[in-house]
C-alpha cells in the first residue's frame, strides 16, 4: 500500500510540472499516453525492471543540474556529408540546422507537421504503446504525452546522405523531452545519426517503422557531458525482409538508460542492436533490450560491450522472445564487460523465452580483466603499457563496433573511443 | 652486449628458486646457444630478461650494453634493443597483425627519439620480409597469432624480429613445431640478421637448428645454472648422448 502511494505521488509530482500540448494531429495519442502513465505510474527502485538502475533522478519533478562540459574535441560526424538537424536543450534550432529538404525523404518538425499526415498519426505513440507489453516502460509513455519537440521523417527513397540529429546542451538545468517518428517505406533506405549530450536530463523516444524490404541504419554517439542523465527508447517494427541496425557509443554520463524494443513482424527480417560504452568513475550505463520474434526465419543480434573503470557500473538486460510460430529464428546475444579495476561492476540479466521449436538462439555474458599475457606480449615488443592497454581495450570493443556497416562511421567511432581511452589512462 | 652475473630468480608468489646464479656473457656479433633439460630455467631466464611479471630477482645483475635491464619496464627493454621470440607466442584476438607490428615499430622509434615510419614504407618493408618467411598477406591481416598453426606463430615471431631489428635477440625454442622447410626459412631469417653489432641467444633442444644457425658458443643449463660451456661440439655431444654424462661430470 505504502509503495503504491509513493509511486503515485512521484508520478503526480512529475506530471504536475508538465503541460499536455493541445491541438494538432498527435493530441489524441498524447491523451492516451497520459492515461497510460497514470495507470502504470513512473518506475520506482523496487520495480524488477529497475533493479540495477535507480530511476529516481529520471522520474523526479525537476532535472538535477548538470555542468556543461567543454573540451576542444571537434563534434562527431561533423566532417561528414550529412543533413544536420540541431536541437539545443531539446528545442529545434532552425538557424543552426540545414535546410530540411532532401530527395527521397520528407522531414518535418513534430509540432509543424500537417494534420493530415496519416502515416505519422498511425505511428506516434502506437509502437510505444505496443512496446508496453509485457513490460511497462512508463518513461516512454510520459514522453509520448509530453514531448515538446522532435521530427517526423518519412523516407520514400534512398536519400544521398545521412540525417544527423545533433543535440546540444547549453543550460545546466535543461530538462528535454524529444520524440521522433520515422517511417521507412517499402524498399527505401536511410541512415540516421544522433549525437550530443542533449540536456541536463534527456528523455527521448524514437519510433521506427521499417516496411517490407526497407533498411534502417542508426548510429548514435551519446557522450561528453559527464553529469548528464538520459532515458531513451527506441521502438521498432520490422516488415518482411527489412533490415534494422542500430549502434550506440556512450562515453561519460552519470546515468544513461537506453531501451530498445524491437518487433520482427515480417518473415526474413534482420535486427541488429549493438553498443559500446566506456565509463570512468561516477558512470552508470544501462542497456535494456527486448526483441520479439513474431515471424519466420528472422535474425536478431545483440552485441554489447562495456569498458568500466574507477567504480563505474554497467547494466545489461536483454531478452529474446520467440513466439510460437516464429520458426527458424536465429537469435544471438552477447554482453561483455572489461573491468579495468576491482571497483567497477557489471550486472547482466540475459533472458531467452522461446515458444517455437525450430530455432537457434544463443546468449552469453562475461566479465573480465585485461589479458596479462597479451599485455606483456605487446609491451615486450615496445608498446608502452598505456597504449597497449588501449589497443586491447579497442580489440575488446571491436565486435560491437564492427556491427556498424559503414566504414567511415566505424572509423569515426573507433577514433572517438581511442581518444577517450587516451584521455582516461591511469 | 649482454652481461649476466650471478642471476638469482625466484617466483614472486611462492618460495621457489628457479635461477640459482646464472653467469652469461654474450658479445656483439656472436651467437650463443643454451640447451638443457626441461624445467631447468631456460624460459625463465628469457622472461626475466624481457621483464615479465611474477618473478623476483633476489641477486645478481643483467646489463645490456652497460644499462641495467632489470630496472627497466618491458617496453624500455624492447626500445633498448632486446627482443624475445616467445616459446609460446600469445594470441591477441581483435588486434590485427599489421596494426600490431606498426604500433610496435613506431613505439620503439618514438622511444628512441627517431621519426615514425610512414605507412607506405612500413607496408613495403613488411611485405618484403613476410615474403622471405613465406607469410602470406592473409596472415598479416588476421588478428595476432589467432588461428595460426604452431609453425606460423614461430615464423610470425621472426617476422617481428626482422621488422624491429633488435640488437640482442633471444629465441626460445623457435624451432619447436617447425617442419623441415620452415626450420630452414626461419634459420635463414635469423642468419640474415646476423651482424657485427647484434647478439643472439638461441634456446633449443635440438642440434638440427644449430646446423642452420651455427653457434659460436653452446651452454648447458641445469637446475637454474649454466653448468658447462663450450663450442658447437657440445651440442653434438648432447644430441648423441643426452645430458646424463655432462650432468654427472659437473655434479
Ligand atoms: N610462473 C610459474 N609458476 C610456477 N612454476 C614456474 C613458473 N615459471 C616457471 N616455473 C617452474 O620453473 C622451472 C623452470 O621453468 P622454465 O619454463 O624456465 O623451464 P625451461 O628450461 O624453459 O623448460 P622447457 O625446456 O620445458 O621449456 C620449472 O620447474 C617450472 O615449472
Ligand atoms: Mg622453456
Amino acid at each position: 500500500m505504502a509503495d503504491a502511494a509513493e509511486k503515485i505521488s512521484t508520478t503526480d509530482a512529475r506530471l504536475g510540472g508538465l503541460s499536455l500540448p493541445v491541438g494538432g494531429w498527435s493530441e489524441a495519442a498524447r491523451k492516451d499516453a497520459l492515461a497510460r502513465v497514470q495507470a502504470m505510474s513512473l518506475p520506482e527502485r523496487r520495480d524488477e525492471y529497475w533493479k540495477y538502475t535507480r530511476p529516481d533522478t529520471l522520474t523526479q519533478a525537476g532535472a538535477v543540474p548538470a555542468a556543461l562540459f567543454d573540451n576542444d574535441e571537434a563534434p562527431i560526424f561533423g566532417d561528414m556529408d550529412r543533413l544536420n538537424i540541431v536541437f539545443v536543450d531539446g528545442v529545434f534550432d532552425r538557424q543552426a540546422s540545414d535546410d530540411l529538404s532532401l530527395e527521397g525523404v520528407t522531414i518535418d518538425r513534430l509540432a509543424e507537421a500537417k494534420t493530415d499526415i496519416h502515416w505519422a498519426r498511425d505511428l506516434y505513440g502506437v509502437l510505444e504503446a505496443k512496446g508496453q507489453n509485457p513490460v511497462p516502460r512508463p518513461l516512454a509513455a510520459l514522453n509520448t504525452a509530453f514531448a515538446s519537440d522532435g521530427v517526423v521523417i518519412h523516407v520514400t527513397g534512398k536519400p544521398s546522405k545521412p540525417i544527423n540529429l545533433t543535440y546540444h546542451h547549453r543550460s545546466e538545468t535543461s530538462d528535454a523531452i524529444l520524440h521522433h517518428v520515422i517511417r521507412v517505406d517499402a524498399g527505401a533506405e536511410v541512415t540516421v545519426l544522433e549525437s550530443g549530450p542533449a540536456a541536463a536530463r534527456f528523455n527521448k523516444c524514437m519510433e521506427v517503422d521499417v516496411a517490407d524490404g526497407a533498411t534502417f541504419h542508426h548510429v548514435r554517439a551519446q557522450g561528453r557531458d559527464h553529469e548528464r542523465r538520459a532515458a531513451t527508447h527506441i521502438f521498432a517494427r520490422l516488415g518482411t525482409e527489412s533490415v534494422f541496425k542500430s549502434f550506440t557509443l556512450t562515453a561519460n554520463g552519470v546515468l544513461t538508460r537506453n531501451e530498445c524494443v524491437i518487433e520482427l513482424t515480417g518473415d526474413d527480417a534482420v535486427a541488429h542492436v549493438a553498443g559500446a560504452c566506456v565509463g570512468d568513475g561516477d558512470f552508470h550505463h544501462d542497456d535494456t533490450v527486448f526483441i520479439t520474434h513474431d515471424a519466420v526465419n528472422c535474425e536478431s543480434r545483440q552485441v554489447f560491450k562495456k569498458v568500466l573503470r574507477n567504480g563505474a557500473t554497467g547494466v545489461f538486460q536483454g531478452k529474446i522472445l520467440v513466439k510460437k510460430d516464429a520458426q527458424k529464428t536465429d537469435g544471438y546475444q552477447i554482453s561483455q564487460s572489461l573491468l579495468l579495476d576491482e571497483d567497477s561492476q557489471f550486472l547482466a540479466k540475459p533472458e531467452l523465452e522461446i515458444y517455437a521449436d525450430d530455432v537457434a538462439c544463443s546468449h552469453g555474458s562475461t566479465s573480465g580483466a585485461i589479458d596479462e599475457d597479451a599485455l606483456f606480449y605487446l609491451r615486450s615488443r615496445g608498446v608502452p603499457e598505456g597504449p597497449a592497454t588501449d589497443l586491447l581495450t579497442l580489440a575488446f570493443l571491436a565486435e560491437a563496433v564492427e556491427e556498424i556497416e559503414n566504414e567511415d562511421l566505424r572509423d569515426e567511432i573507433n577514433d572517438r573511443l581511442a581518444a577517450w581511452l587516451e584521455r582516461h589512462r591511469s | 652486449m649482454l652481461s649476466i652475473k650471478n642471476l638469482h630468480v625466484k617466483l614472486e608468489e611462492e618460495d621457489k628458486q628457479i635461477l640459482k646464479g646464472v653467469d652469461l656473457e654474450i658479445e656483439a656479433g656472436k651467437v650463443h646457444a643454451i640447451m638443457g633439460p626441461n624445467g631447468s630455467g631456460k624460459s625463465t631466464l628469457s622472461y626475466v630478461l624481457s621483464g615479465k611479471d611474477g618473478y623476483e630477482v633476489t641477486d645478481g645483475t643483467a646489463m645490456l650494453e652497460g644499462a641495467d635491464v632489470l630496472e627497466m619496464e618491458p617496453e624500455e627493454r624492447a626500445a633498448a634493443g632486446l627482443f624475445l621470440a616467445f616459446q609460446y607466442p600469445v594470441e591477441i584476438p581483435g588486434v590485427g597483425n599489421m596494426t600490431f607490428l606498426r604500433t610496435a615499430v613506431n613505439a620503439q622509434r618514438k622511444a628512441r627519439g627517431e621519426e615514425e615510419m610512414s605507412a607506405a614504407d612500413f607496408l613495403k618493408a613488411v611485405r618484403a620480409r613476410a615474403k622471405e618467411l613465406k607469410i602470406d598477406a592473409d596472415m598479416l591481416k588476421r588478428p595476432v597469432n589467432v588461428g595460426f598453426s604452431g609453425g606460423e606463430k614461430k615464423r610470425n615471431e621472426i617476422l617481428q624480429m626482422a621488422m624491429l631489428e633488435p640488437r640482442m635477440c633471444i629465441l626460445d625454442e623457435t624451432d619447436s613445431g617447425l617442419d623441415v622447410d620452415a626450420m630452414k626459412l626461419v634459420s635463414e631469417g635469423v642468419n640474415a640478421l646476423r651482424s657485427e653489432g647484434r647478439g643472439f641467444l638461441v634456446i633449443t633442444h635440438y642440434q638440427r637448428l644449430l646446423d642452420h644457425i651455427k653457434p659460436d658458443v653452446v651452454h648447458i643449463m641445469a637446475d637454474g645454472k649454466i653448468v658447462k660451456s663450450g663450442g658447437p661440439e657440445l651440442a653434438l655431444e648432447v644430441e648423441n648422448n643426452g645430458y646424463g654424462d655432462i650432468l654427472a661430470e659437473v655434479a
